[in-house]
């Protein structure tokens, strides 16, 4: 029995194309691009070129693009960063109660070196509320952090509209678009943004690199210091080959024309009707107006720690939260701020993430799979 | 092709890349998800932490993956400045430390510590009676390089750890980037307890290294986040890359295992072969790493030698890739109070086991070609 890969939120696999793309810069552009050599000159080329067609993918200029080692990296520049270059014009931080932990243990950490950090709520479907935003907002707000799509929800957030609203203010506005990028294009100048976050792992492109985009002008510090790479905002010999892959995955994805986005949906969309006739359960969220690769739902009358393991035994492979949090097997924060620490959905809901990993007929066998566990462990 | 220039980076082995490519193929599940994909990546990521903790013998939970040197450098400095400030303020270095170590100190400057920056002998190595001068009750860490990637001298660190070994709230961390798989460096009777490694310098891989922290070392973490690694470096793990980094370690160790004498031997003959050229100064001292030699052609401009060298396919390099977008000049030769004409016209050649007997013959002929024909037209 094979296991079904439904966690695609926690990491996806990395495509093909990708692995290819990578042995090759591996064996053949091994150069320091910082060298002035040949070796040095031709890595530079291929880290300029892949900086251009990312840049290029959300609509940013190469100059606005600071590779990183991943998405907690670039959460954590934003955040420290703009807060430590900013802190003449304001302490006043907002971001939301369902962050990612980069953001949220980064916000913390400010709280601990004197900022002021609100934490918005959000509603039962697990958005943030526009009025609430705007009750908030202060005149000494330097940055507002809200992530594009949640984690744990698939939550769309109204990041155009707060975007409009910080328009004609001092606030920077930061994005962490980890979960969002891939699946339909981002125009950054279209969004309103002024900085955000991507990591490559999640849209099957290699661990451990990521890049923040930065508007120009944005001001912000470095958390790493050394030689002079990434305009003097990321020290460290360049990740070439895992920057190049990174490349190559949003390269396979524009060519083909974004069509990942309609088959995740689909693949979705036969889960959940397959499980809807099979087992009994709610949805966590809007299902109509979340992300298509994200389904989180909630079983009555069961336990999250059980459903897993045996989920997990069963060939299922889901997750209870992020999985930066999962090993510990706490509530989940964004249920806990969607419903209140007391609500019993906070106890018994599992997400279910789709991507590459998957086909058609894998829908309607881990359907069957969730259901017959399900049907386990609620029988009286 | 003759490549000369390893202290910048390595071209990684074949093993690498198949460790790289197959971990990323099968074992893509994230670590810390709890279902079968994620035990199985968190399954290799232990059995790599208990690997390279007994190639560096030392414990499994004592080493942290990293993106690389720079940030285990930033990572053991300020994680050691800011978790124990409380106790003082005074850290101790060197004036021919990496950027990386020498940047993450002036951030530290900036925020209130006061760092000693300790200058180095004439052969380029700091004297241990300088470390014992500069210690005060508040210095709560000492770093030091093992070997430096520009000169390729190597620091006393056994004696400055023995000076350090009785002096608990002081801490002792090592730069061994260039050190690592060359020189032996014994972590536990030298009394480091901290140390940076680099897979890119080892014909591992960019974006991987790893730090040795001493159990009951606090770090203030410089990524907050899911809390990965004890809390001390949180991010997703980039398994792939730290299984080949693993891999690396491993490669190089059993190479100078069995090749012990194969660096020395390749510096000697440069060494004998380069002093036959005139216009050839050494700047190396005898007796220091195996794998660096710097040497310097008073009044020829390093990158016009560089590049026709290049002309003919010969890669060495001018100084640390790391800051050749700098100055002229190479402040780790003007530490050592060398002329300027020798600051300002210094090449590095850096081995690695790949490297032949052959290889250092035909770039001594070469370069011996290009020194006649730039007199020519330096007239």
């Amino acid at each position: 029995m094979d296991t079904i890969y439904l966690d695609h939120a926690a990491t996806t696999p990395i495509h093909p194309e990708v692995i290819k793309t990578m042995s090759e810069v591996m064996e053949e552009s091994f150069g320091n691009p910082s060298s002035i050599h040949g070796f040095g000159r031709h890595a530079r080329a291929l880290l300029d070129e892949s900086r251009r067609y990312l840049a290029r993918s959300i609509g940013a200029d190469e100059k606005e693009v600071y590779f990183t080692s991943g998405g907690t990296e670039a959460d954590n520049i934003a955040l420290i960063g703009v807060a430590q270059a900013n802190k003449n014009k304001g302490k006043h931080i907002i971001t939301t109660q369902i962050e990612h932990h980069g953001i949220l243990h980064a916000a913390e950490h400010l709280e601990a070196i004197g900022f002021e950090v609100t934490y918005l709520p959000v509603d039962a479907y697990g958005q943030v509320d526009i009025e609430m935003f705007k009750k908030h907002l202060r005149e000494d707000t330097i940055l507002v952090s809200i992530m594009m799509i949640n984690n744990e929800t698939g939550a769309i957030q109204p990041i155009k509209q707060i975007a409009t609203l910080l328009e004609s203010h001092q606030a920077y506005f930061h994005t962490d678009a980890v979960q969002a990028y891939g699946l339909k294009p981002i125009n950054v100048t279209d969004l309103g943004v002024d900085l955000m976050s991507i990591t490559a792992h999640k849209f099957n492109g290699p661990k451990g690199v990521g890049f923040l985009y930065a508007k120009q002008g944005v001001k912000f510090t470095a958390l790493s210091h050394g030689g002079a790479q990434e305009r003097l905002k990321r020290a460290g010999t360049e990740n070439l080959p895992a920057i190049v892959g990174m490349k190559r995955a949003i390269e396979v994805i524009e060519e083909n024309n974004y069509l990942n986005f309609e088959r995740y949906k689909q693949y979705n969309e036969q889960f959940y009707t397959q499980l809807k006739a099979a087992c009994e359960f709610v949805v966590n969220g809007q299902y109509d107006n979340q992300s298509p690769t994200i389904l989180n739902v909630s079983f009555p009358n069961t336990n999250v720690e059980s459903l897993l393991m045996n989920l997990d035994l069963e060939g299922v492979a889901a997750s209870s939260g992020s999985a930066c949090t999962a090993g510990s097997l706490q509530s989940s924060h964004v249920l806990v701020a969607m419903y209140g620490a007391d609500d019993p959905r906070t106890q018994n809901s599992i997400r279910f993430s789709f991507g590459l990993a998957n086909n058609q007929d894998q829908m309607i066998e881990a359907a069957t799979r969730v259901a017959r566990v399900v049907n386990r462990l609620t029988k009286k | 092709m003759i490549y000369f220039d390893n202290s910048a980076t390595t071209k990684p082995s074949q093993e690498v890349l198949d460790s790289f490519l197959t971990v990323s193929e099968t074992y893509y599940g994230n670590a810390s998800s709890a279902h079968q994909f994620g035990l199985d990546a968190d399954k290799l990521l232990r059995k790599s932490h208990q690997q390279a903790g007994q190639i560096m013998n030392v414990e499994p939970t004592e080493i942290i993956f990293t993106s690389g040197g720079t940030e285990g450098n930033n990572l053991a400095i300020k994680g050691v400045a800011l978790a124990y400030q409380k106790r003082g303020k005074h850290i101790i270095t060197t004036t021919i430390e990496h950027p990386s170590v020498l940047s993450a100190c002036q951030a530290l400057e900036e925020l209130g510590f006061n760092v000693t920056y300790l200058p180095v002998n004439q052969s380029g190595v700091v004297e241990v009676e300088s470390v014992k001068e500069a210690l005060q009750a508040d210095t709560i860490l000492v770093s030091i390089m093992h070997v430096n990637n520009e000169l390729g001298t190597i620091q006393p660190i056994k004696e400055i750890g023995e000076l350090l070994k009785n002096r608990p709230t002081t801490y002792f961390h090592v730069d061994d980037i260039q050190g690592f798989g060359k020189i032996s460096l014994d972590l536990k009777r030298s009394y480091v307890d901290l140390c940076s490694i680099s897979g890119h310098k080892i014909h591992g891989l960019k974006g991987t290294g790893l730090l040795y922290v001493k159990e009951g070392i606090r770090l203030f973490p410089l990524f907050h986040g899911g809390g990965q690694q004890t809390d001390k470096r949180s991010g997703t793990e980039n398994l792939a890359g730290i299984v080949s980094l693993v891999r690396a370690m491993r490669l190089i160790t059993e190479q100078k295992l069995h090749h012990p004498e194969y660096l020395d031997h390749l510096n000697q003959q440069l060494r004998q072969r380069l002093q036959e050229i005139p216009e050839v100064v050494i700047n190396t001292p005898e007796g220091q790493a195996p794998h660096i030699l710097n040497f310097s052609i008073p009044a020829y401009k390093p990158e016009v030698v560089l590049h026709a060298l290049e002309e003919n396919h010969i890669f060495v390099s001018t100084k640390s890739a790391c800051s050749s977008k700098r100055t002229d000049e190479s402040a780790v030769l003007r530490a050592i109070q060398l002329p300027r004409e020798r600051t300002t016209s210094a090449l590095r050649v850096s081995f690695s086991f790949q490297n032949t007997d052959g290889e250092i013959e035909l770039f001594v002929r070469v370069l011996k070609r290009i020194i006649k024909e730039l007199s020519k037209v330096m007239g």
